[in-house]
């Protein structure tokens, strides 16, 4: 009906456990899957009397994440009871920190869609601070009661708040993940999502585009899948415009997303609910983080992990010329960084720099190197991959193409061979040596053919034997043409120089 | 700055405490003598003066991250009203 072109603003709170031992306030287990109130402690269950002492560990965590974001780890931040009422939280209070959290502002760059149309977003965060999990409740089966289970109570959480800077569901998404790596590269939380350890709320509004003023938002409650996340927010958008449209104005409200409806429906308003009554908790004192602890966790970090993805970015197109996207999707987690600086530097030929051969080593680390890894973790999820090919390897394969020794077609196969024998043998070794493809390369007679003669002869013959596609061709339709340069190559078994094989191609065809 | 009785109300709704109307009214007048005390204070210069969270100018203590707690949920069922299947039972709740 309206010809308004609409703006959607989305900002994100993501609750991460972090993975310390201990609970953040006492001393009980964390460990997932316990017995019911197997690991509720006294001070979980807000037993008459109790005090809560802070775990170092969490803390610890906490800097490493400040540090990874480039934000500002505060000096002295301050604990504040959150309050409320719900018998999953028998304090009545929730301990979290309010006006003075333990990490201000940072920024997380992600890469957005994929190929060519892939795009850098810088998101900024605002800020992120600890505070404790609550338990479950269970609502099935008891008669008319509610059971309640106090293990997950105490659990610490880092609760990351970004700015309302993304403007698309595939945005939100792409940050969501980008998170996600980033939680686990640093290694303070384990990311399973299906266990609750990473939890999104979405806040989303809309305005017509080139206005200023936010819309009134929503808030959808724990999105615990990269999926719900990107349909939640594609219903609630679609339900914001048509609501708007048809003259109604948005409430602030909090939602919930039922993924068996695709839809998202109202939990509570907003006013009662977020009335919390914020206040210092007398029972912590402030937490004081010196410059010298910030420098051990520092070390720390850098010892276990290495590089930050960022520091890889920022070389990444200084000193290879790569864009900030193709840095991006070069950083994972923390091994593929140096597989491809490996893969880089090898296929380098004399009088070169890795400038030459960054843009290529990237296409193959993203694609097929990532591609062939990612499968292989989906197949044996409790296998330590260490590298199934190595760097220097994928490198050697890129030289050889290069050199037009051998074709990308014949690469791939033994990338594939060597990935296969690597599985084979539980990844406890590479799957193969430069000295193997050079062997190959002779033994299977897998160089590539470069003479036109040859190449013009095969394609004479699939010319003749194609008449079909040709004449398609000719009528204008460009897949027949890549249908022709497909039958041309496996008539060469992958061999023929590719390029040539366009040329003689397109001569021939006239075209 | 005075409350309206509307307010009193929801506070005392939101801290789960029931009141008549004597009572909301008893309780109105004592955080208006509140409000007027902190009122006062507004009038005191605290440019520069950083906002105190603790009575005590010290730091919070950290313990190690060890789990040195053992399982007590016998003991703490045994003085819990109800509970079943290890789980404590409460009124259903549910949203």
């Amino acid at each position: 009906m309206s010809q308004t072109q609409w703006e959607v603003v989305i900002g994100l709170e993501v609750h991460a456990q972090l993975n310390t031992a201990s609970k953040i306030f006492s001393a009980a287990s964390t460990a997932f899957g316990a017995e019911p109130n197997r690991q509720a402690s006294a001070v979980d269950l807000a037993l008459p009397g109790v005090l809560p002492v802070l775990n170092r560990g969490a803390v610890e965590r906490a800097i490493r994440f400040g540090l990874a974001i480039g934000g500002r780890v505060a000096e002295k931040s301050i604990f504040a009871r959150k309050n409320y009422f719900y018998p999953d939280l028998p304090k009545g209070y929730q301990i979290s920190q309010f006006e003075r959290p333990v990490v201000e502002g940072g920024t997380l760059t992600l890469r957005v869609g994929e190929g060519e149309k892939a795009y850098e977003k810088r998101v900024r965060l605002t800020r992120a601070h600890l505070e404790e999990d609550a338990g479950k409740s269970l609502h099935e089966d008891f008669h008319g009661m509610s059971g309640i289970d106090l293990n997950r109570a105490g659990t610490p959480l880092l609760e990351i708040v970004s700015e309302p800077d993304m403007r698309s569901a595939a945005e939100a998404v792409a940050y969501a993940k980008a998170l996600h790596g980033l939680v686990r590269w640093i290694d303070i939380c384990d990311g399973n999502m299906q266990e609750g350890s990473f939890r999104c709320d979405a806040n989303v509004s809309v305005r017509p585009k080139g206005e200023e003023a936010f819309g009134t938002r929503r808030e959808i409650k724990n999105l615990n899948s990269f999926r719900f996340l990107q349909q939640a927010i594609d219903y609630e958008v679609q339900w914001q415009i048509n609501e708007i449209e048809e003259g109604r104005t948005i409430q602030q409200a909090t939602v919930l997303f039922d993924p068996d409806s695709g839809e998202t429906r109202m939990m509570r308003s907003k006013e009662d609910a977020h009335d919390y009554r914020y206040f210092p908790d007398p029972d912590l004192l402030p937490l004081v983080i010196n410059p010298d602890w910030i420098e051990v966790v520092k070390e720390d970090l850098f010892h276990q992990v290495g590089p930050l993805p960022r520091e890889w970015h920022a070389k990444f197109e200084s000193e290879y010329g790569l864009s900030r996207a193709d840095a991006i999707a070069l950083t994972p987690f923390p091994r593929i960084p140096h597989v491809f600086v490996a893969a880089a530097r090898e296929a380098v030929q004399e009088g070169e720099t890795v400038r030459a051969t960054a843009k290529i080593a990237a296409n193959w680390i993203t694609n097929e190197y990532l591609r062939r890894w990612n499968e292989s973790a989906e197949k044996h999820p409790t296998v330590e991959i260490p590298e199934g090919v190595s760097g220097e390897l994928v490198g050697y394969l890129i030289r050889k193409v290069r050199q037009n020794e051998i074709t990308a077609r014949t690469a791939k196969d033994l990338l594939d061979e060597f990935w296969r024998n690597a599985e084979a043998i539980g990844f406890t070794a590479h799957g193969g040596t430069e000295g193997d493809i050079d062997r190959l390369i002779d033994q299977r007679g897998l160089k590539q053919v470069n003479d036109s003669g040859a190449i013009e002869a095969i394609v004479d013959e699939v010319l003749a034997a194609n008449q079909k596609s040709v004449d398609e061709f000719r009528t204008g339709k460009e897949k027949a043409f890549n249908a022709l340069v497909g039958q041309v190559m496996k008539a060469s078994k992958g061999k023929a120089n590719p390029t040539q094989v366009n040329e003689l191609l397109r001569r021939k065809l006239g075209a | 700055m005075s409350l309206t009785p509307e307010a009193v109300h929801h506070i005392a709704r939101l801290a789960r405490i029931a009141m008549n109307a004597d009572e909301e009214k008893a309780t109105r007048d004592k955080l208006d003598g509140i409000f007027a005390l902190i009122e006062a204070m507004q009038a005191v210069d605290t440019t520069g003066v950083e906002p105190m969270s603790h009575p005590q100018d010290i730091a919070q203590r950290l313990r190690p991250d060890e789990v040195t707690e053992s399982d007590r949920r016998d003991a703490f069922q045994n003085i819990a009203p109800q509970t079943a299947g290890g789980l404590y039972l409460v009124p259903r709740v549910i949203e």
